[in-house]
């Protein structure tokens, strides 16, 4: 019988910062530019050049430090972290390692066991390496440094999660955490948020721990489930046939939904770090760190309470406007323009999580303006267009962020009110409909539905529902 | 502690600073890293204990830069150097992952 | 006297007083470089046409009085690992042989803005490797007073320049004492500033905790002049000082009247040339019957500094030489099979033997299980030596010691044996670990006609008190430069200048090949 294990699990995720500029100089971090284009001596390792520390990368990093209840290391230094990659310009990767700025925190997320605590290890700051291109056919690659120095921090969580589940909790609870400060947007797919697991098994109840594996390469919720479940197994297997599992770093192919093994007789794993000549101490006193905490905004649980108490929102409606900063945004920006906090609600939950969902999409893709939201919402409310013209008209703005008053305008889609045309079609319809007229007046009530149903189409659904069925009802009982 | 430095050592110092030294190379690296680290282990004479390491002398602390693009296309400058370049990056051999 | 012979700043006033003009100066200049070369090898890069049009440029400003400062017009060479946009900067290394940088360290820019008409690169040990110039991949250097000597290191090109009157001042680099050194072995005069007194940046790294770029020149006067110029906070450099008190020329006064100097008698012990100490102790007494309070004292830890030097030193070079690497600048082996081959071949092929020794130390002292014994207990040691030099200074203004246990070397005597050139640094190098100031003044030369620098020691950001000392000594006897910088002069130029200038453009490159 195949005994019972238990899978322990932390995590090394890595955020980048949303600075305007890269972490030692003052090259942009947009993305979008042609190759190379965002660099300079200092972030593609000439010689001579030297780093200089961007202040506003401290900044988020003691703001992700004290949101996840981190300590800090009032005096802390860079580190250099050397290997040879042609990635990394300096073939050392500046980073922290003997004085990380923030340490010892934690995060509770919710479990089906109920509330559960996340250690945190440390926070610390780095730079980003470039990017390599790899040319399929041939025998080479390209090296792009616009990346190449883009401030990162790392979150090293302790070994405390025991499933996938708690892992995305763990990863969701960061997200949104890191996403209410502004620090960054946290996209996985995007890499701007990226997770490497560490995993272990060891037989239930066992104190001492497994050997792990570090996995990289994880770029979806999805790959981190299908990942960790993958990489339980395989150490499983190794254990109930008798085998060791390697320390070593694996690299997950999501396809295949395997891990390989990345080794190499040249990676010696020897990173000989030491502090960093180029870079002085980063003091952080008391008076700093409280600027830090005043200029804290406004979080995810403080923003559902208000939404509860200040809109009248039910918790499911506050629950998931807020469980991405993007949408609440965009909620409480529609909602200064135009009231009707609820109805802002239906059309984001609704249809908006639908549209999303539909395409797969991450939320922090979201791109049109409240102004049109709100412009939407008023032309209903003003009965200019239906609610199923609405909708067809949201999904417009939703992808595109039409103007819909011009839209609307433009595709005369405004809701027929002219009761003479409307009656005139009607009798078309009854006309055309002879035993829809007979069932109806057999008492099949459904009938008169049908008629409705004809009258809209005919009217390319720019009729008010509710006065069809009025007029509809008026006719057939004239007759 | 010269003991440290045979075959093995300066085979592995050889992958982490990426140097291939020819067999005389070694053999001279050796005897110079050994005499080298004998000389250094006179450090040992001296109680340290207590003593802050010092990496910087000076107790400058907080230099700082303001998050301000300032930068242009750095790109020509770049490539100009590059041993081997497309117009627009550097080429390297083929690297796995 | 001739041009040649004048210091930078009396070259200075000439310029401005119509005496002399930038393209006088800088063609002489030229010429004795043709005249010097083939015997001395100082330079790896001279940029004749650039040196042309920029004194073309200078005198316009200079006439316009748009230039106002001593060192307007006057002819300067630098050390091959400053940065120059647009001119070949190699390090002396066969790794960065083709290497244009696009920008200017900016101590070079704050020359330039001087009015500083640079003339070429010169050579130094590999990577400022070395203590004699003779680690360099384009050949070594010799010292003007006696060519079958080495002119020191590793700033030796910039010192034998100066002596030999190729140029009016260069600039160097002092690591361990890269310029005190050969300053001494040459008979110039040369400084090195408080750390963090200089920018770094555009300076390429050897040890970046060590390392500050300071002056080469015939006296103190053209050193306060040219340190003035150069010291600057740099944003750019996160490790330099913002300082009030850059005004080093003030100190120019022959006064010296309570100056406390210090004599540490743990300089004086074994494996010092008797000539030498004789030569210095007398250098002491001449500040003494000017007044200063001269006073015997034990320094200690001496013999510490060298190894805790080597330590972190090379700990540092491991990682900053780390870049050189073929992918972005610089030499790539022609054959390799995969990218790990690439790396150590270019490697191996680019840089030298004592800049691999080097590296190769540096990643022992870093690596796993050997980081705390030996790098972190250099580094406490380096913190133990600042305490002795913080108790040395509350007793002292200045220290006056020897800049090198002996004279210049003869060719090839130093590299066979590592160790004992390395102990050579044993009084240059403590300055450099704790951040410490140094001038070399020369005081005399041994038996067989090499000279003898003695070298001021200050606490840190203390340089003007070294400048009042070292001008109150050099007012008491007058600049000597070797007789070959006469004779030079005086032959007619050799048709066949050697191998640089045989190139047929104006710029001659000893890299770039």
């Amino acid at each position: 019988m195949r005994k019972e294990y238990e899978t322990v699990i932390g995590l090394e995720v890595h955020v980048e910062l949303a600075t305007k500029t890269k972490i030692f100089c003052a090259c942009p971090t947009k993305f979008g530019g042609a190759p190379n284009a965002h660099t300079c001596p200092v972030c593609t390792g000439m010689p001579g050049a030297l780093p200089v520390l961007n202040k506003q990368v401290v900044e988020y990093a003691l703001a992700v430090g004290l949101a996840v209840n981190c300590q800090v290391n009032q005096c802390c230094k860079f580190d250099r972290k050397n290997y040879f990659y042609p990635d990394n310009p300096q073939n050392y990767q500046i980073s922290q390692l003997y004085l990380p700025i923030c340490y010892d925190g934690f995060v509770e997320i919710n479990t089906e066991g109920g509330s559960k605590k996340i250690g945190i290890h440390e926070v610390h700051m780095e730079e980003d390496a470039g990017k390599l291109i790899h040319d399929e056919q041939g025998e080479r690659s390209l090296v792009d440094f616009n990346r190449s120095g883009v401030p990162l921090i790392e979150i090293v969580s302790e070994p405390d999660m025991r499933s996938a589940q708690e892992v995305i909790a763990y990863l969701e609870k960061l997200r949104m955490t890191i996403q209410y400060l502004g620090a960054s947007d946290c996209r996985l797919q995007e890499g701007s948020m990226r997770a490497d697991i560490n995993l272990s098994v060891r037989e239930a109840g066992a104190k001492e721990m497994g050997t792990r594996t570090e996995m990289k390469n994880l770029n979806s919720f999805k790959a981190i489930g299908r990942a960790i479940e993958g990489e339980r197994q395989r150490q499983i297997d190794i254990l109930e046939s008798g085998g060791k599992v390697v320390q070593e770093t694996r690299r997950w192919d999501d396809h295949q939904g395997i891990s390989i093994a990345m080794r190499s007789k040249e990676d010696a794993h020897d990173y000989r770090y030491f502090p960093d000549p180029d870079l002085p101490p980063v003091e952080i006193r008391d008076d700093w760190l409280e600027r830090i905490r005043q200029a804290r905004p406004e979080m995810r649980e403080e923003k559902r309470r208000r939404y509860q108490e200040e809109f009248g929102l039910p918790q499911y409606d506050a629950e998931i406007l807020t469980s991405w900063k993007k949408i609440a945004d965009v909620f409480e920006e529609t909602t200064a323009i135009c009231g009707r906090p609820k109805e802002v609600s239906n059309w984001l939950m609704v249809e908006g999580m639908r549209l999303l969902k539909e395409k797969d999409m991450d939320v922090e893709g979201l791109d049109f303006s409240p102004e049109n939201l709100a412009a939407l919402i008023r032309l209903v409310e003003k009965n200019v267009i239906n609610r199923t013209v609405a909708k067809a008209v949201f999904e417009e703005i939703f992808w595109s962020d039409v103007n819909p008053e011009t839209y609307v305008e433009e595709h005369g889609l405004k809701v027929v009110n002219d009761i003479d045309a409307l009656a005139r079609v009607i009798e078309k319809i009854i006309a055309e409909n002879p035993q829809s007229v007979r069932d109806f007046k057999k008492g099949k009530k459904k009938a008169a539905g049908f008629l409705v149903g004809q009258t809209m189409r005919a009217m390319e659904g720019k009729a008010e529902p509710g006065l069809v069925n009025q007029l509809v009802k008026e006719q057939l009982s004239l007759l | 502690m010269a003991n440290v430095i045979d075959d093995a050592a300066i085979e592995y110092l050889g992958v982490l600073a990426k140097l291939a030294l020819s067999q005389e190379e070694k053999e001279a690296a050796k005897a110079d890293m050994g005499r080298m680290l004998d000389y250094i282990d006179k450090l040992n004479e001296l109680d340290t204990s207590g003593v802050q390491p010092m990496s910087h002398v000076f107790p400058v602390k907080n230099v700082f830069r303001e998050d301000v693009v300032e930068n242009g296309d750095g790109r020509e400058a770049l490539l100009a150097n590059g041993p081997e370049c497309t117009g627009e990056a550097f080429v390297v051999p083929k690297t796995i992952g | 006297m001739s041009i040649l012979e004048l210091t930078a700043v009396e070259l200075g006033k000439r310029i401005k007083t119509g005496q002399v003009t930038v393209e006088e100066a800088v063609q002489a200049s030229l010429d004795q470089i043709k005249k010097a070369e083939q015997k001395v090898n100082a330079f790896v890069t001279v940029d004749e046409e650039g040196a042309l049009r920029r004194a073309e440029e200078v005198q316009k400003k200079i006439n316009r009085g748009e230039l106002r400062g001593p060192l307007a017009g006057v002819p300067a060479a630098l050390k091959d690992n400053l940065c120059t946009k647009g001119l070949l900067t190699t390090c002396c290394s066969k790794i960065l042989y083709n290497f244009v940088p696009s920008y200017t360290a900016e101590a070079v820019l704050h020359l330039e803005r001087a009015g500083a008409v640079i003339l070429g690169k010169t050579n130094m040990d590999e990577f400022a490797m070395g203590s004699t110039t003779e680690t360099s991949a384009y050949g070594e250097t010799r010292n003007p007073w006696n060519l079958d000597h080495v002119p020191g290191g590793s700033s030796g090109g910039s010192c034998a320049a100066v002596a030999v009157n190729e140029c009016f001042y260069a600039l160097g680099s002092d690591t361990g004492g890269s310029i005190r050194q050969p300053s001494s072995f040459c008979g110039v005069t040369g400084f090195k500033p408080t750390y963090g007194t200089v920018s770094r940046y555009g300076l390429i790294a050897y040890g970046s905790s060590l390392d500050q770029i300071g002056p080469v020149a015939k006296d103190v006067t053209d050193c306060a002049a040219i340190l003035e110029a150069i010291a600057s906070y740099d944003p750019k450099d996160s490790t330099s000082i913002r300082r009030e008190d850059n005004r080093f020329t003030e100190a120019l006064v022959d006064e010296v009247r309570g100056l406390r100097i210090g004599i540490p008698r743990d300089y004086f012990g074994e494996g010092l040339n008797p000539q030498v100490r004789d030569t210095i102790l007398g250098a002491a007494d001449v500040l003494r019957q000017k007044g200063a309070i001269v006073e015997e004292f034990d320094l200690s830890l001496v013999e510490y500094g060298v190894p805790a030097y080597y330590v972190i030193a090379s700990a540092e070079a491991s990682s900053n030489l780390s870049r050189f690497d073929g992918v972005k600048y610089g030499y790539r082996s022609p054959s390799y099979k995969d990218l790990y081959s690439m790396y150590k071949k270019s490697r191996s092929e680019g840089f030298g033997p004592e800049v691999k020794r080097r590296i190769m130390l540096g990643a022992f002292v870093l690596s796993s299980g050997y980081y705390d014994a030996y790098y972190v207990k250099a580094q406490k040691t380096k913190a133990l030596i600042k305490r002795a030099f913080d108790q040395a200074f509350q007793s002292f203004d200045v220290i006056l010691a020897p800049a090198s246990p002996d004279t210049a070397p003869r060719l090839g005597q130093s590299l066979r044996d590592p160790i004992q050139m390395y102990l050579g640094d044993i009084y240059t190098i403590s300055a450099n670990l704790v951040g410490l100031p140094g001038l070399t003044v020369p005081c005399g030369t041994d038996s067989s006609g090499l000279p003898i620098g003695m070298q001021l020691i200050g606490d840190c950001f203390q340089e003007k008190k070294l400048i009042r000392a070292g001008f109150a000594f050099e007012r008491s006897r007058c600049y000597q430069g070797p007789a070959m910088a006469k004779e030079l002069e005086q032959s007619t130029p050799n048709p066949y200048v050697g191998e640089a200038s045989s190139a047929q453009g104006s710029i001659w490159e000893k890299g770039g090949k």
